[in-house]
């Protein structure tokens, strides 16, 4: 089970994907490493990692505890020239070694059992899961219990089921599906975590007991297609359950309301007269070339008297807000080793574009901007709204 | 070095605790179990030990309900056997007093050196297993410790007292010790390794013997305590809060 | 002497710990709705000078010996038992702490007496007393009958005054000679050990100052510093102070930081986001200080107040020390 050797090491990430081979193809031209927001502080980079097992030195790879410092962003992945699956296939295969030699900082261990015992990381409990939907103004409804079938599947996540302030996200996007007259329903108590986090921290043993869990539970329901507000229960359906037994239509919720834009303008009768600037998440963009760039743009252009500014870094190039990976529990441990947040250069970058808000389409950057607004010195100034916030605000009256 | 482990399993507290209106007791009906927090210290330690002295580690259960997982797990992270001792009635609860009995018959035919187990368990009101036991076969016991370290023919352990002072006590082996926190937080162990420990280890399964038991304190009933959402708040302004502060810190016993 | 109430007085580097006088107050309640006496039983080496505050007791026994100076559980087991199965007292109250409960467990095992831990308060009754024990994590409360001719409890804080039962005078005393003498023990007490100097893990601390960004600057920490030296306790924060490296990250709780458990978190200008709560939520007593009274934090507190942090933390120090 476990790896002893460089080598082996190496063939288990060539076996990891269908594109493992390109690792052999390495330049060391070091770009990866000069992209990743957390390249400086590591023992070693994606390109260092390459040169380390090229020259055997699997044990000194092993004894380092920096490869926790990466947050699944793609952004090495997306700039290989050769095209090595650097994030799903090497990254992510280091991690799974370093759990399997029991190598882990203790935050993200907390929120693994959790995700096992509970089914989210947070170690709340699964009965429930619904309750920001409970004695809601719209009406929610819940697969297991209405029992009727629904045009879509909301698949909500975590952090949009028990964060306070993405539940705020999720009844919003309760508002704006029933505005439209979506027939919708969520799983509520039979939902478990997506597992993409979780496999990106290395645990793709617990992605898959989790994803296994949601399948089963899918399946019970008649529903056209999923929709999600979360990129990265997104990238996991589409990409990661096919292979579990899961093929359906799986899209991001601003790839569908792009889609009904004609139905939806006219439901947006407020100007909400405000710069707005919209950050990529990852896993909507570079991650599996998921490439949907315009899709959000195209809703947010929707909303009457907002205006659309990009930051310097935007499409392929964004900056990861530093949620993936594990990186949503690791925040003590990467100022320890870096003493810099990515939220914080972001927030920047919004600030200079000259935006009023911040516009996202994860539930991870909400709180994780939303902090750095604070640490940055720009509250009372910038505001942090998912996209579904936004359009929510500009129906009512 | 053979070190037997016992584990208890628990209410979960992250599930709502409800009274069952007819008995009134704990309603279980819709209790989620888990392994006593403290328990998996104790099998943490256990490991520590035999990692640095060889032996073995054997881990003990009453079978009350679910308790599969978490044994595969302590094969998964290195135990060498797992026992389940399944009884009529196990799965509505046992109470301490039951418990030390049942695993008293249970690690007969052995001869242990240690026997290990968490201190205390959320839902202890008859004592604790690892005390009772102890009593029952007659070895020494120390509860609270917080570091185990072998020498000839016993162990030198940490006890800690209150206040966050600790003491060095010699024991001989064999003894049951009370763990309040491994030397290190209970090991990580990869979903795979699980999954496989699930599919090569097996559980063995002992019937619970009849047992004697006196002791057990009668339960008149269980309560939810008054409903308090939100905190109590302390009015008045600064001096007053800081008058009133102080003299709760006293009453609760956190200051002197 | 049968029938009693008896009080095994906790004592600790020759000093009356506190929950000896919560034990003493509860059993006073007892003995009197039992109409019984109260008996406080020290066990130690010179234990007369320790019977100066236990004047709430009807009478005091005092059982000196060299061997039992420092708590040795298997020896203080057996001398406990000893007396407890000669005299045969109705109630025997010991402290639910490191040596209360060692004792209590294998004395009632031993003597096949009922036993109930973790109790907070009594209610008096002339034949059966009643107890109430905190459980499930401060969840439920149990109750139920003290059944007779003999029952152990180990008793909590919480549920009576310490000030009700420390008097300032001793009670009767009479000296008991250990019973039966000391064979050779497994069990020995080496030596005491401090707490070592270095940065603290706050996980083990009882007692935490917590701060979050109401405390506004770098400067003002120095003010939970004091504070938390009075109260014997340490100092941590939420993120954004130890981000700010205002803390070292030793001293975060929280999600991405330490989980804590102390007897008491005092949570000062802190909003109590999950992720901060998840790391102290489960401390024996959270009071929190901010003046937002929808601060998420309350939910959590048992204690509240909204007065501004900053003034607060000098005036607690100051009232703590006054005392």
């Amino acid at each position: 089970m476990s790896v002893a050797t460089s080598y082996e090491f190496l063939e288990k990430v060539i076996g990891a994907t269908p594109d493992g081979e390109h690792i052999r193809k390495c330049l060391q031209c070091g770009t990866c490493s000069g992209v990743c927001p957390y390249g400086f502080a590591m023992e070693f980079p994606p390109r260092s990692l390459i040169a380390a097992l090229r020259a055997d030195d699997w044990h000194g790879v092993l004894e380092s505890d920096t490869i926790w410092l990466c947050v699944s962003c793609f952004a090495c992945a997306k700039v290989c020239p050769v095209e090595i699956p650097l994030t799903r296939g090497l990254l992510s295969t280091l991690k799974t070694e370093m759990l399997v030699g029991g190598s882990i900082p203790q935050e993200l261990q907390t929120a693994l059992g959790n995700a096992r015992r509970y089914g989210n990381a947070m170690g709340e409990s699964p009965r429930k899961r619904a309750e920001w939907a409970r004695d809601f103004t719209v009406p929610v409804s819940i697969l297991g219990r209405d029992k009727e079938p629904v045009d879509v599947l909301w698949f909500v996540g975590d952090y949009g089921s028990y964060h306070p302030r993405v539940q705020q996200v999720s009844r919003a996007m309760a508002k704006v599906l029933h505005a439209l007259g979506v027939r919708f329903g969520i799983l509520g108590p039979e939902e478990n975590s997506d597992g993409d986090t979780q496999a990106f921290a290395g645990e793709w043993g617990l992605f898959e007991l989790l994803a296994q869990k949601n399948i089963k539970a899918m399946r019970r329901y008649v529903f056209d297609e999923v929709i999600t507000g979360d990129p990265h229960a997104y990238n996991a359906l589409r990409h990661e359950y096919p292979r579990l037994g899961f093929e359906r239509t799986v899209r991001h919720y601003t790839q569908y309301l792009a889609e009904r834009i004609d139905d939806l303008r006219p439901l947006l009768r407020k100007p909400l007269e405000l710069r707005v600037t919209y950050h990529d998440p990852c896993y909507l963009g570079r991650a599996n070339d998921n490439n949907i760039y315009e899709e959000p743009r195209e809703v947010l252009r929707a909303i009457p008297g907002v205006e659309l500014v990009e930051m310097a870094h935007n499409r392929e190039f964004s900056l990861c807000c530093g949620g993936g990976g594990g990186g949503m529990w690791l925040d003590g441990f990467s100022w320890e080793k870096a003493h810099a947040r990515t939220t914080d250069w972001r927030i920047k970058e919004a600030v200079l574009a000259g935006a009023d808000v911040l516009a996202v389409a994860c539930p991870y950057e909400t709180p994780r901007f939303e902090d750095a607004v604070k640490s940055t010195g720009n509250e009372g100034g910038l505001v942090v709204k998912d996209i579904v916030e936004l359009l929510a605000e500009s129906m009512s009256d | 070095m053979d070190i037997a482990v016992l584990v208890k399993f628990v209410p979960d507290l992250v599930e709502e605790l409800e009274i069952d209106e007819d008995t009134g007791m704990l309603d279980r009906a819709f209790l989620r179990l888990m392994p006593n927090e403290l328990d998996e210290h104790a099998l943490e330690q256990a490991l520590l030990l035999k990692e640095r002295h060889g032996g073995t580690v054997t881990v003990f259960t009453l079978d009350t309900g679910d308790v599969d997982e978490t044994l595969f797990t302590a094969i998964a992270k290195g135990a060498d056997r797992v026992f389940k001792i399944v009884g009529e009635g196990f799965d509505e609860g046992a109470s301490n007093h039951r418990q030390a009995a049942v695993f008293q018959e249970a690690l007969q035919g052995t001869s242990w050196d240690l026997i290990l187990a968490g201190t205390q368990a959320v839902d202890d009101l008859d004592g604790f297993v690892g005390a009772l036991l102890a009593q029952r076969l007659e070895l020494p016991y120390i509860g609270y410790l917080t570091k185990v370290v072998l020498q000839d023919g016993g162990a030198l352990v940490q006890k800690e007292y209150p206040g966050g002072l600790n003491a060095d006590i010699e024991v001989a082996c064999p003894a049951v010790l009370g763990i309040q926190a491994a030397e290190q937080p209970p090991r990580y162990v990869v979903t795979s390794k699980v999954m496989e420990a699930m599919k090569s280890a097996t559980i063995e399964e002992i019937e619970a013997p009849e047992v004697e038991i006196a002791g057990e304190i009668p339960l008149a009933g269980m309560s939810l305590p008054e409903a308090g959402a939100q905190a109590e708040m302390i009015e008045g302004d600064v001096a007053d809060v800081a008058e009133s502060l102080v003299k709760l810190l006293r009453e609760r016993g956190v200051v002197a | 002497m049968a029938g009693d109430v008896w009080v095994v007085v906790e004592t600790l580097r020759g000093e009356v710990s506190e929950i000896t006088y919560t034990m003493l107050a509860a059993g006073r309640q007892l003995a009197d709705g039992l109409g019984a006496k109260l008996t406080a039983l020290v066990l130690g080496n010179e234990t007369e000078a320790l019977a100066g505050t236990l004047g709430v007791a009807d009478q005091a026994i005092c059982i000196d010996h060299a061997e039992l100076a420092e708590f040795n559980p298997e020896v203080h087991l057996r001398v406990l038992g000893a007396v407890l199965e000669e005299q045969k007292p109705r109630l025997v109250l010991l402290g639910h702490t490191a040596i209360g409960t060692d004792l209590a467990c294998g004395v009632a095992q031993r003597l096949s007496w009922p036993l109930a831990v973790g109790c907070r308060s009594f209610t008096e009754d002339s034949d059966e007393p009643q107890y109430s024990a905190l459980t499930c994590g401060g969840k439920l409360i149990a109750t139920g009958p003290l059944p007779g001719p003999s029952c152990v409890v180990t008793v909590m804080p919480g549920g009576y005054k310490p000030e009700d039962g420390m008097a300032d005078k001793a009670p009767p005393i009479e000296a008991l000679a250990v019973p039966g003498g000391f064979e050779a023990a497994r069990t020995r007490f080496k030596a005491y050990i401090e707490p070592p100097a270095g940065d603290v893990d706050i996980s083990k601390e009882p007692i935490l100052v917590s701060v979050g960004r109401g405390v506004q600057t770098q400067d003002n920490i120095a003010l939970a510093e004091e504070l938390a030296k009075v109260l014997g306790g340490v100092v941590c924060g939420s993120r954004p102070v130890v981000d700010q490296g205002w803390l070292p990250t030793t001293r975060l709780v929280g999600k991405s930081g330490k989980q804590v458990k102390p007897k008491l978190y005092l949570a000062l200008g802190i909003s109590g986001a999950p992720e901060h709560a998840e790391g102290m939520r489960d401390a024996e007593l959270i009071v929190a200080v901010n003046q937002d009274e929808t601060a998420p934090i309350y939910g959590f507190a048992q204690y509240g107040a909204t007065v501004n942090v900053l003034e607060l933390m000098p005036a607690l120090t100051e009232v703590l020390r006054k005392n």
